[in-house]
């Protein structure tokens, strides 16, 4: 067991930031791609993870515990904001019977 | 694993399902802050986005049925733009990894670190504000989203 835990832990830093980068790009390929304005909440949520997956891994690789107290807060912030753009979703909805992104395209300018 | 991971992103492209996957997504990167050793953070990350955000995501949907109209589809043009774009950025993340030279294993040294224990102290000595802060925030958006989702209900009844 003890071997296999430092097995683990040998893995290096910087397969761990490939791992986020290739997350992180997915979550924004996910964004650009749907329409579907959950799903877009989706990918928003799986960048976020990525993003601190980074963070855990650095703070353990520096053993200073700020980092993951940072993810946290992430975490905190990420259900913050996903009670409010539910919300929002859902209130679009209402008035508009969809939730296709498109619809908001009036919101420019 | 990564690749493991990947595959299983991109499947949750597809349709209502891909909730249901990325459930399976964060479950693994539960695993991965267990395999950090980073104990605090997995139990919070189990609890919060798959307990609280998922179900969130499951409710939405189930309000919204939006099971009849099919998910109108982009052009194929500003699909596969949108990709090239997104491998882009990877690509140059990666290409900027590879300039650096390969990193050391990441060790743990102090093997309670992400331990409950330690967090708090952390947590309460150097960043009371923050949490302060963070709880008014998560304050004010409850309260926030309480009054978006009864807006319209209110002067109907």
């Amino acid at each position: 067991m003890q071997n296999l835990t430092q097995t683990i832990q040998a893995i290096p830093l910087n397969h761990y930031i490939l791992l986020s980068a290739i997350i992180f790009s997915i979550g924004v390929i996910g964004v650009l791609v749907r329409r579907n304005a959950i799903v877009i909440f989706m990918s928003v949520e799986l960048m976020l993870n990525a993003v601190n997956l980074l963070l855990t891994a650095f703070s353990v690789y520096r053993g200073d515990a700020a980092g993951q107290v940072f993810v946290f807060f992430i975490m905190a912030l990420a259900a913050a904001e996903v009670a409010i753009g539910l919300a929002i979703i859902v209130m679009i909805y209402r008035n508009t019977n969809s939730i296709d992104i498109n619809v908001l395209n009036r919101l420019k300018w | 694993m990564s690749i493991f991971f990947a595959i299983l992103v991109i499947t949750a492209k597809n349709p209502v399902h891909s909730i249901l996957y990325l459930i399976l997504t964060f479950f693994t990167f539960t695993i991965h802050y267990i395999l950090l050793n980073a104990q605090f953070l997995a139990i919070v990350n189990f609890i919060v986005y798959m307990g609280a955000i998922l179900v969130l995501f499951l409710y939405t949907l189930m309000l919204i049925n939006l099971n009849k109209e099919a998910e109108p589809v982009k052009s194929n043009l500003v699909k596969i733009a949108a990709t090239i774009g997104g491998i882009c950025f990877l690509a140059t993340i990666m290409g900027s990894l590879r300039a650096l030279n390969p990193s050391n294993p990441v060790v743990l040294q102090d093997p309670n670190l992400g331990l409950v224990k330690n967090l708090g102290k952390v947590l309460f000595n150097e960043f009371l504000l923050p949490f302060e802060v963070s709880s008014i925030l998560l304050l004010s958006a409850m309260v926030g989203a309480v009054l978006l989702a009864t807006k319209e209900s209110k002067p109907a009844a």
